[in-house]
């Protein structure tokens, strides 16, 4: 068919797919369903960080945090919008969300201890987030492409933010630098699991690098998100809690341990230690907030009627 | 779920005085007051622009890529309009 051929000359030219051009059902269908569940991770990603705002150490590290978790809002709303220009409908999506209907990234449904936390989350979750996101803004579609630009841009405040709140615990007392240690062993395998199941395991990955929506398998991501934060642990005091950690020359790459794919699919199925905890907080702020969507709907019909 | 879903806007950010506004995304508002505010909110947390257009997306009226070679096929032919057209010996300065 003309139509089909015309959409894979162009992704095959590396040039991106608009809202309006013709598109397989799957790759319509697989990037909504990648789009949405990357928004409600942005979305749902605030509530850990969030959970520290009101007892940050200082007001710099108070206006900083919240300045960062309203990037999260923002990046959930980049990318619900891209998702819409596919035929998505934003209640819907939401709906799926507060409903446990569609999935977000399992990171967020592990606990945020101490204040450490937050500067872990920072280096390591927004870290592993940007190896991630960065090659996705060559993906084929424009608009998913064009969002990815824009959080790119404002992640590297979110990663460089906690890397330097860590420096500061690393440099306080013994009692600081203790919860950083922790929090680092709790947070480092969850985040390598965040690049997804192995390469073997991923059912859609071959489809998804065809299509150009993916640029790189999980498993290269993660590698590429282990070799860079080797030399950055090293700099900042702390041990990677995995003693099969090591340099392999040959490779060119760092070594690492087996992840335990069991506690990954135990917590993708539900049963982290805050996945009920989210989803239910995230439904009672969107129904807490029906009547100010109500009352400025009222409104704005009222003055329409008035004009 | 409350069904009172707000209509869709598109955003256009003027980055500085001299440039162009240029389509930065969309979003939900009910109404252009709003869209105005929610727009500074989520598209210029960093000072990306000086001036703001919203328009509800419905407004809009778009070519359709089914039909780029007719629509675009007047100016495909007018090599004349562009500056590389006219051979000037290149010991013509500022030109
Ligand atoms: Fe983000
Ligand atoms: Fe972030």
């Amino acid at each position: 068919m003309d139509l089909e051929r015309e959409f894979e000359r162009v992704v095959a030219a590396d040039h991106r797919i608009e809202p309006r051009d013709w598109m397989p059902e799957g790759y319509r269908k697989t990037l909504v369903r990648q789009i949405a569940q990357h928004a409600h991770s942005e979305i749902i990603g605030m509530q850990p960080e969030g959970d520290w705002i009101s007892r940050a150490p200082s007001l710099r590290r108070k206006a900083i945090l919240l300045a960062k978790v309203q990037d999260e809002a923002g990046h959930g709303l980049y990318l619900y919008a891209a998702a819409e220009t596919l035929g998505a409908d934003r209640d819907d999506l939401t709906a799926r969300l507060v409903e446990g209907r569609q999935k977000y990234s399992s990171i967020f449904n592990y606990p945020t201890l101490t204040f450490a936390d937050v500067g872990v989350i920072g280096w390591l979750v927004d870290g592993a987030a940007i190896c991630n996101q960065v090659p996705l803004c060559r993906t084929s579609y424009g608009p998913y492409a064009r969002a990815m630009i824009r959080i790119c841009k404002e992640e590297s405040f979110h990663q460089r933010q906690g890397y330097e709140l860590l420096m500061t615990m690393m440099r306080g007392t013994r009692a600081q630098r203790d919860m950083v240690r922790d929090a680092v062993d709790r947070w480092w395998w969850p985040a390598l699991m965040m690049f997804g199941p192995p390469d073997e395991e991923s059912a859609n990955t071959e489809r998804s690098l065809a299509w150009r929506i993916k640029r790189h398998t999980n498993d290269e991501l993660r590698q590429r998100f282990v070799d860079m934060s080797v030399p950055q642990a090293e700099k900042l005091g702390v041990t990677l809690p995995d003693p099969k950690l090591a340099w392999n020359a040959e490779r060119g790459h760092y070594d690492f341990g087996e992840i335990d794919w069991a506690e990954f699919w135990r917590v993708v199925k539900g049963d982290g230690p805050c996945n009920a905890q989210r989803v239910a907080h995230r439904r009672e702020a969107h129904e807490d907030g029906a009547w100010v969507r109500e009352a400025a709907a009222a409104y704005a019909a009222m003055r329409e009627r008035a004009a | 779920m409350s069904g009172s879903s707000w209509p869709l806007y598109e955003v256009f950010v003027r980055g500085k005085r001299g440039l162009n506004h240029v389509h930065v995304g969309s979003l939900h508002a009910p109404d252009d007051e709003m869209a105005l505010r929610n727009a500074r909110d989520l598209y210029t947390r960093r000072n990306e622009g000086v001036s703001i257009w919203v328009v509800r997306a419905s407004a809009i009226t778009a070519s359709s890529p089914d039909e780029k070679d007719p629509f675009f096929a007047p100016s495909g032919d007018k090599v004349y309009r562009h500056p590389t057209f006219y051979d000037i010996p290149e010991d013509v300065p500022h030109l």
